[in-house]
Order: structure tokens, then C-alpha cells, then sequence
């Protein structure tokens, strides 16, 4: 009877994760064996043809390696620069709760809308950074026209919306730790970048953990700016995976071939995912 | 387990009541919800329920086009009856190959239907047409047209009421339009054309002008290599880099408008949909004028079309035909332009007494009217999306000074081959 009523509990939450997130999984990585259908041409089984076609594809390989350099770009300096603030609204200072909920606020707002108020300053000429440039002389950047510039930009961009959100967790675990390892340090003669170096940082490590993986899934998750700011161009040179296959399934109907792409994200999110908590597993103090 | 069928059964009754009384009729329309055109489109719905007892229209905002295609194409396979929708004009092979539409000539089959059909301006019928039936009913359609700051004519020396009639011309009047600070950056461009987001549409017009239509009217061949299109791009990009009248790279959509407000450009090519928003920003006198000439002038057409589904009953076919013949009516085409900026999509629209009278007061709101004379259009194939993206690739690509015009109008040819050979 007992088991029984342990089930009862969990159905109702187990029906959500089946029907949401395991069916479609498998659904997908059915569906990226088979061909797209149509009325005309009804979807058939083609092996691995779909996989195949994705290492001829230019385009996937162009946006896989624009999101390498999204994550690798945007990942470290998040979490330094979230690091930082927890740090120094830490302290006691003058209106200390006016200063973090400044630093809180870029995560609150919508990504749609931060990436309209974006689009904006990034407008040549009319735009914050080129009137603050034109300040000092600087010449108009055509920031989101330029291939070279336009993947940075949107980069600057998510690194000032994500920070906010990551600094949280590093400032509850700096709460946590005990004010006597300060003192102790303070007697020893420690000076605060030792300090920080060989006692706040070692201790800070299941925090950095946590925020790593979940940056990492963001890089790999946050593409609603792309479809305000770029649409993916200048010739896909700010488009990144996730939106790419947005593409495929609902602009170009292709089904199957979104399939497989989707397939391909699953498993190099699952492959990350892998590494870094085996890797930082060992560097990780628990207590 | 009384009260769960007695449940089921008042929903039931609830769902299938009204519909025995009346003829409910559920129309796609792709805009974002709460915006001003949800009003003007529910005040249409009311009155046409008033005026024709025994229908009932439900009108569902869907987000965009995309977006409104993917619902109406979901709630079909999901069976739920959704006898109409406004769609991207160009979706007309995508919703063919799905086989989901019914051609609007098997349902208009009085004489007077078959005139309705005919009250259009030719040139917003070529994209519902498919082997000489119709499927698009034109409803919400816009074209490319110039806007001039006629205070920036001036300060140029220039006649501010005479916009550029062909290329070279365009070229002369924006060197002069330039204007640079002491240090030799530039505070205002000569003309802008935007290359994000709808850069084949763009790019079609440049190509007309020159002389050439971008694909086939089976939808199953694109002609972006020829010679005269590989000149059109080189065009473009010649007014960035050798001509220095346009910024380098690509033009953002979404805030040209604003740079053309805030005098950053004294010319800029946009849709006709950005009319009513102009009018009320700019500080300045302000003109539209035909896209300027190359060998000939020339402007795609864009925007949305009334699609019939097949899934539909007769009486909900006749409650349809009833609908988009009353919303195309004159009277309402004429409301509606005035109401969005959009075209108002037939002749006879433009005699009646109030948009005759507004377009007195305005008469920068008839210029689109006047180039459908020279209008094609909008691109659209079988494969519509994946071949958009090869020219929309191309576009950027030679914009950013990535490739040459020839390499990249070639590579995106070839492309296009390969997707549509199956179609041939």
C-alpha cells in the first residue's frame, strides 16, 4: 500500500517529465533517422543520410564554431566579472542594497527587450557606443553590420545580462563563509590577495561549479537576442546553433534534418555536462 | 464518477451548441497580440457579424507570419477546423506542398465572385496565383519605396522636391548629400538600404530595376546568376565602398527609420508599412518617391494574403467567401490603408470619397499605389525558406566584403539548383 501511494506521489510530476521532456527526446532522435515529409512525399526511414548531410553542411559548421567562441567568450568573463561584484557589494558600503539591486537588474529584464534596448546602442551613429565614442573622436562603427564585430557585440551584450544573475550565487555563498577564517587570516598577517587566493576562492569552488554548468547551458540556450538584434547575420556570423535550428524547423519546414541537429546539441550538452563535473569534481572542496 | 460525466457532457454542449446555430468561423491573423491593428481587425469582425446574422468570426492574433503559419498548420493537423487565414504571400508553394489550400476560383463561382476576383491590381496577384488559379486573396500588401529629407535636399543645394529618377542619379545627389564633422566622420550618409532581415526583398528591387526577375512563375527556378543581377549587387555595394553614400557592411531593418528621423541618412529605401510611422516622427518635410530606375523602375510587392484551407465544410467555405469579400470590399480597402499605411489592394478603392480626400491632404500615400505598374513579385519557390537564406547569405556576404558579387550570387545559384531540381 505503501508503494502505491509513493507512486501516486510521483505520477503526477512523472507524467510532465515523460510527456515534455523524455518523449520528445527519443521522438527526436527517432525523427533524425527519418526524412522530412510532405503531402506529396511522405517521410520515409534514411539511416544515417540525415547525419550525414550535417558534416557537408557549411552552415552548421560555421554556426558550431560561432558558438565555441560564444561560450569560450562569454563564459570566463561572466563568471569573473559576477566574481568581482559579489566581492565588493560584499563590503559594507554606502547604499549597499541600491548597488546590488543595480547589478541584479540586467537579469530581470526579458531578453527581448534587453536585446531591443541593445539594438539601439548598437546603431551606428545614433547609437550610445558611437555617440560616446564620437566624444573622444572615435569614427562610427557599423557594430552589427560588420562580421568581425558583430559576434563580440552580441557577446559584450549577454555577459552584462548574465553577470547580474551569477554574482547572486557567488554573494549567498560569501555570506556563508565563516567570519573567523577572516579573523584568522587578519592575525596571520595574510594580505587580502593572498587571502582571496588560498581561502575565499578554494571555498568558493561548488559555487563556480554550479555557475559554470549553467553558463554553459545558457551559451548553448540564449538565442532570443539573435532574433532582434542579427537574425543571425551578417552571412551567419553571429548565428549560433540553437537558432540555426530554429531555422531549419520552422522557416525551411525541414523537420528530420532540425531533428538531427537537435540530436547533435543533446549530446554535446550531455557530453559538457559530463566533463566538467568529473574534471571539477576533484578540485571541488565539499564540506 | 456522475459529476465527471455530467462534466464532460456540459463541455461538450458548450463546444458544439453554438456552432449548430450559427456558422463559426476561426481566421488566422499574424500580428502581436494587443496591438492598435487587433482593434481595427475585431471592429471589422463585429460589424460583419452584424451585417450578416448566422456567422460568427473568431478572429486568432498569432505573432508573426512564421509564427501564424506554424498555428493554422498545427490547429489543421490537430483537426481542428480553421477554415481562413491571412498568411505570408509567400508562403503560397509551402502551403501547396503541404496540399492544405483550395483555390479561391473553385468557390467564387458566381459572375459576381468571378469579377471580385478580378477588382485587383494585377501586379498583388501574381504572388496567389499558381498555374492560373488563384489561392492569395491580397490583403494587407506593401511595396519598397523611397523616402527623401527634403531639409537635407536643401542644405545640399539640391531641388528638394525632385528625387533621384534613376541610378547614377542617385549616386550624384548622395555624394552631395554626404556630410562629414571637422574630423572627417560622417554625420550623415547619402542614402541607406537595409540588408538585415528582408535583404532578398531588397535586393529584388535593385535586380527589376536592371532588368531582372529573381525566379519562375512555377516557383521552381531562380535566375540570381545572370549577368544583370550579379551588376544589380555590385550596385549595392558600390554605394558603400566606392561611392562612400551608404555605410560599409549591412543596414539594420529595425532601426533605419529611426536613422532616417534623426537626419543620419537623407534618403533611405523602406516598405511603404513604415509611412504612418514616418509621418508622425519626422521634424521635417519628408517625400516618397518611386524606387529610382536603372533600365527600368521597378519594386517587389510584399506582405499578407487571405489562404483558404481545404478541411473546411461548405457552409464554412460560403461564410468565408462572404468574409474576405466583405473585408476586400472598397470601403474597407480604403479604411484599411489609411488605418496601417498598407497598399489599399484595388483601383476602385482609390475613388472613394475618403481616401480620395486623404490622399489630397497626404499625397505621399498614393506613390505606392503608382508603382505597381512596375511592380513583381515577392520571391517565393518551393524549398521558399532554404532558398531565401542562400540570396539573403549572398546579399550579406558581398555587403560585408566577403565575397564578390559574381562568387556569391554563383555559390547561392548553385544552391538553389540543387534544392529545386526535384521540382522541375
Amino acid at each position: 500500500m505503501k508503494h502505491v501511494y509513493g507512486w501516486l506521489l510521483l505520477t503526477p510530476a512523472a507524467i510532465l517529465l515523460i510527456g515534455f521532456t523524455h518523449y520528445p527526446a527519443i521522438a527526436t532522435l527517432v525523427d533524425s533517422f527519418f526524412s522530412t515529409g510532405t503531402v506529396v512525399r511522405p517521410s520515409r526511414f534514411v539511416g544515417f543520410d540525415n547525419y550525414a548531410a550535417l558534416l557537408d553542411d557549411p552552415i552548421f559548421w560555421q554556426v558550431f564554431g560561432n558558438n565555441a567562441w560564444f561560450a569560450l567568450g562569454t563564459i570566463p568573463t561572466a563568471i569573473a566579472i559576477a566574481m568581482v561584484m559579489a566581492l565588493w557589494v560584499n563590503e559594507k558600503l554606502p547604499a549597499r542594497a541600491l548597488v546590488r539591486m543595480a547589478y541584479f537588474t540586467p537579469t530581470v529584464l526579458p531578453m527581448i527587450a534587453v536585446a531591443n534596448l541593445w539594438l539601439f546602442f548598437y546603431t551606428p551613429q545614433i547609437g550610445m557606443f558611437d555617440q560616446v565614442g564620437a566624444l573622444f573622436g572615435a569614427p562610427s562603427h557599423n557594430w552589427l553590420g560588420d562580421p568581425n564585430l558583430v559576434l563580440p557585440a552580441t557577446m559584450v551584450m549577454v555577459v552584462w545580462k548574465e553577470a547580474g544573475f551569477f554574482m547572486i550565487f557567488y554573494l549567498a555563498a560569501l555570506q556563508n563563509l565563516p567570519p573567523e577564517l577572516q579573523e584568522a587570516a587578519k592575525i596571520e598577517g595574510a594580505s587580502r590577495w593572498y587571502f582571496f587566493r588560498r581561502v575565499t576562492f578554494p571555498l568558493l569552488m561548488p559555487t563556480t561549479l554550479f555557475v559554470l554548468v549553467n553558463a554553459t547551458i545558457n551559451s548553448f540556450k540564449l538565442v532570443d537576442h539573435l532574433f532582434i538584434l542579427t537574425k543571425g547575420g551578417p552571412d551567419n556570423a553571429s548565428s549560433l546553433l540553437l537558432y540555426y535550428i530554429y531555422q531549419v524547423a520552422f522557416s525551411f519546414f525541414d523537420t528530420g534534418y532540425a531533428a538531427t541537429l537537435t540530436v547533435v546539441l543533446l549530446v554535446l550538452l550531455a557530453l559538457l555536462a559530463v566533463v566538467q563535473f568529473l574534471l571539477i569534481e576533484k578540485r571541488v572542496h565539499y564540506r | 464518477m456522475k459529476w465527471l460525466s455530467a462534466f464532460l457532457m456540459s463541455v461538450l454542449l458548450a463546444a458544439v451548441g453554438p456552432a449548430s446555430a450559427q456558422t463559426q468561423l476561426t481566421f488566422y491573423y499574424p500580428i502581436a497580440v494587443g496591438g492598435p491593428l487587433t482593434k481595427v481587425i475585431d471592429g471589422y469582425a463585429r460589424q460583419f457579424e452584424q451585417e450578416h446574422p448566422g456567422i460568427k468570426v473568431n478572429p486568432i492574433y498569432a505573432g508573426n507570419y512564421d509564427d501564424a503559419r506554424i498555428k493554422a498548420l498545427a490547429a489543421l493537423k490537430a483537426g481542428q477546423s480553421a477554415p481562413l487565414s491571412v498568411l505570408y504571400s509567400i508562403d503560397l508553394y509551402e502551403l501547396i506542398e503541404q496540399d492544405v489550400i483550395v483555390a479561391w476560383d473553385d468557390v467564387a463561382t458566381t459572375p459576381d465572385d468571378k469579377a471580385w476576383l478580378k477588382a485587383f491590381y494585377p501586379a498583388l496577384m501574381m504572388n496567389g496565383t499558381y498555374k492560373n488559379k488563384v489561392y492569395g486573396i491580397p490583403f494587407q500588401r506593401s511595396t519598397i519605396v523611397l523616402y527623401w529629407n527634403k531639409d537635407a535636399f536643401k542644405e545640399a543645394g539640391l531641388d528638394p522636391d525632385r528625387p533621384p529618377a534613376n541610378w547614377t542619379e542617385m549616386v550624384q545627389m548622395a555624394s552631395k548629400l554626404v556630410k562629414r564633422d571637422a574630423a572627417g566622420n560622417v554625420t550623415r550618409w547619402g542614402v541607406m538600404v537595409p540588408s538585415t532581415g528582408y535583404a532578398y526583398w531588397m535586393f529584388q528591387a535593385f535586380a527589376r530595376q536592371n532588368g531582372q526577375d529573381l525566379m519562375n512563375r512555377d516557383g521552381n527556378q531562380t535566375n540570381f546568376a545572370h549577368p544583370d543581377v550579379i551588376a544589380a549587387l555590385q550596385y549595392w555595394r558600390d554605394l558603400g565602398v566606392k561611392h562612400k553614400v551608404m555605410p560599409e557592411g549591412t543596414v539594420e531593418w529595425g532601426t533605419l527609420r529611426q536613422a532616417f528621423t534623426e537626419g543620419k541618412t537623407a534618403m533611405m529605401w523602406h516598405t511603404t508599412g513604415n509611412l504612418t510611422a514616418v509621418k508622425d516622427t519626422a521634424k521635417f518635410p519628408f517625400g516618397v518617391a518611386m524606387l529610382p530606375a536603372s533600365k527600368q523602375r521597378g519594386s517587389p510587392t510584399g506582405g499578407g494574403n487571405f489562404y483558404m484551407f481545404k478541411k473546411t465544410t461548405p457552409e464554412e467555405r460560403k461564410a468565408a467567401l462572404a468574409f474576405v469579400k466583405w473585408m476586400t470590399a472598397p470601403e474597407r480597402a480604403a479604411d484599411w490603408s489609411m488605418a496601417t499605411g498598407y497598399v489599399a489592394t484595388r483601383p476602385d478603392a482609390y475613388t472613394t470619397p475618403k481616401l480620395k480626400e486623404y490622399a489630397a491632404g497626404f499625397p505621399q500615400a498614393v506613390v505606392a499605389r503608382d508603382q505597381f505598374e512596375f511592380a513583381t513579385p515577392e520571391l517565393s519557390t518551393f524549398q521558399t525558406g532554404r532558398v531565401r537564406k542562400q540570396l539573403d547569405d549572398a546579399i550579406q556576404a558581398t555587403l560585408t566584403g566577403q565575397k564578390s558579387p559574381a562568387d556569391a550570387l554563383n555559390a547561392a545559384q548553385a544552391e538553389a539548383d540543387k534544392l529545386l531540381k526535384s521540382y522541375r
